[in-house]
């Protein structure tokens, strides 16, 4: 289960910000997206995973392959740890939940509620929501935000085994992840041109 | 979408849900109306099914923006989203929880409150049919119009004013029964002009909340 883009444009806001992105994610690969803040790759992933339009070009994936994770983790505070990613695995249609909380290590958590952990602890939450979804294709938008290097370990570690099981993974990130077989992809030379602004345009200027 | 209704159930029911919100509002409204217009009981009498229903819609608005907002600061309608549930059925549920939950419980205390302001015996069961019909209307335009504005900060008064003239058609038949009721007056008609406005609503809204929410999420 794969993912084909072909010469996609995406537009944040109405301007575009990336044209021409083209690459292709094989089962059992993974790639990490590079590039200086507001180049556009949260918008590129958003756009692969469905949530917004591309301007022109084409996203080939099944969208019922693809699980995505933004900068906000969707953990509702009031829920525990353990109720929060019951729902999620319910939604997705699965029952398992021991597998994800063992590969972010929550087994000491799950009966807090979520309201109360640490920064980098909701954040494994969120991870080890990747896992209960049962989807072959990650779209992440900054995985390792607030993580500890243990953390980040953890995180590469799941991500690995994702990989080997058949599973692909769209990273967006800064740092270094510990995953030397991804393959890197700057986003920055699809940097787009500053649209000229034509006469239409101009009577509202 | 079971897994969804039980978690905004649950959700409403713990701490700093928003459960009791509307039906203490309601409760509010009810119990300071008869110190504003004076205890005169026929007075009272005449205007309850008014009253009742006024409160009634003006709790259900009260709590309106949390329907979507909540899911939407915390990222988790973004997850929704890409989940294997259909938009239309997600709003779906958001509008049927927010029923049971706010809804709901005006139609079961409404009764009560309708003691406190002397409602006149053969205007109970008009009273709760009406409100039973009307309120699943309100959650399902509210959430159309949470859908509308679930991306603005402080969207409340937008959400205020884009849902109010919708809900004026469902106060205007949904007391009038009420009303004709009280005056053991044949109420066939406002019945079913409010039942028609409410299976008409829970029917096309979805799509078009499902649509707006679509593009507030780009």
């Amino acid at each position: 289960m794969g993912l084909n883009v072909s010469d996609l444009t995406i537009a944040r806001g109405g301007v575009k910000v990336l044209e021409g992105v083209s690459f292709a994610l094989d089962q059992g690969h993974a790639i990490v997206l590079r590039g200086p803040n507001g180049i556009g790759k949260t918008t590129l992933l958003r756009t692969v995973a469905g949530l917004q339009p591309p301007v022109s070009g084409q996203v080939d994936a099944d969208p019922d392959s693809i699980v995505y994770a933004g900068h906000s983790d969707g953990i509702k505070a009031t829920l525990s740890v353990a109720e929060n990613l019951e729902f999620w695995a319910q939604v997705f249609g699965n029952t398992d939940i021991l597998t994800a909380v063992a590969a972010f290590q929550l087994e000491n958590l799950v009966t807090r509620p979520a309201g109360g952990l640490s920064a980098g602890q909701k954040r494994r939450l969120g991870l080890a929501r990747l896992l209960v979804t049962g989807r072959p294709v990650w779209i992440l938008d900054e995985p390792t935000v607030s993580l500890d290097a243990d953390a980040v370990a953890m995180f590469a570690d799941a991500v690995r085994g994702h990989l080997r099981g058949g599973g692909s993974a769209l990273i967006a990130t800064h740092i270094e992840l510990g995953l030397p077989e991804a393959h890197v992809l700057e986003v920055g030379p699809y940097r787009a041109k500053p649209a000229e602004a034509d006469d239409f345009d101009e009577a509202f200027l | 979408m079971i897994a969804l209704l039980i978690r905004d159930l649950r959700l409403a029911m713990r701490a700093g849900g928003g459960f009791g919100l509307g039906l203490a509002f309601f409760l509010i409204v009810v119990t300071l109306v008869p110190f504003a217009v004076g205890p005169q009981s026929d007075l009272l009498a005449r205007i309850a099914s008014g009253i009742l229903w006024l409160g009634a819609l003006l709790s259900c608005l009260l709590s309106l923006d949390r329907i979507l907002a909540l899911d939407w600061e915390d990222g988790s309608l973004d997850l929704l989203a890409t989940a294997p549930l259909p938009m239309e059925a997600i709003v779906t549920i958001k509008a049927l929880a927010h029923w049971l939950t706010t809804g709901l419980p005006l139609v079961l205390a409404a009764p009560v409150f309708g003691l406190l302001l002397s409602l006149p015996a053969p205007g109970y069961m008009p009273l709760i049919v009406s409100l039973l019909l009307g309120t699943p209307a309100l959650s399902v335009i509210g959430t159309f119009g949470a859908a509308l504005t679930v991306g603005l900060k402080r969207g409340g008064l937008l959400l205020s004013l884009l849902v109010l003239p919708l809900y004026v058609p469902i106060l205007i038949f949904g007391a009038e029964m009420a009303r004709r009721g009280v005056d053991g007056l044949d109420y066939t008609t406002p019945l079913l002009m409010l039942a028609g406005i409410t299976c008409g609503t829970i029917a096309l809204l979805p799509f078009a909340s499902a649509a707006g929410l679509k593009v507030n999420l780009r």
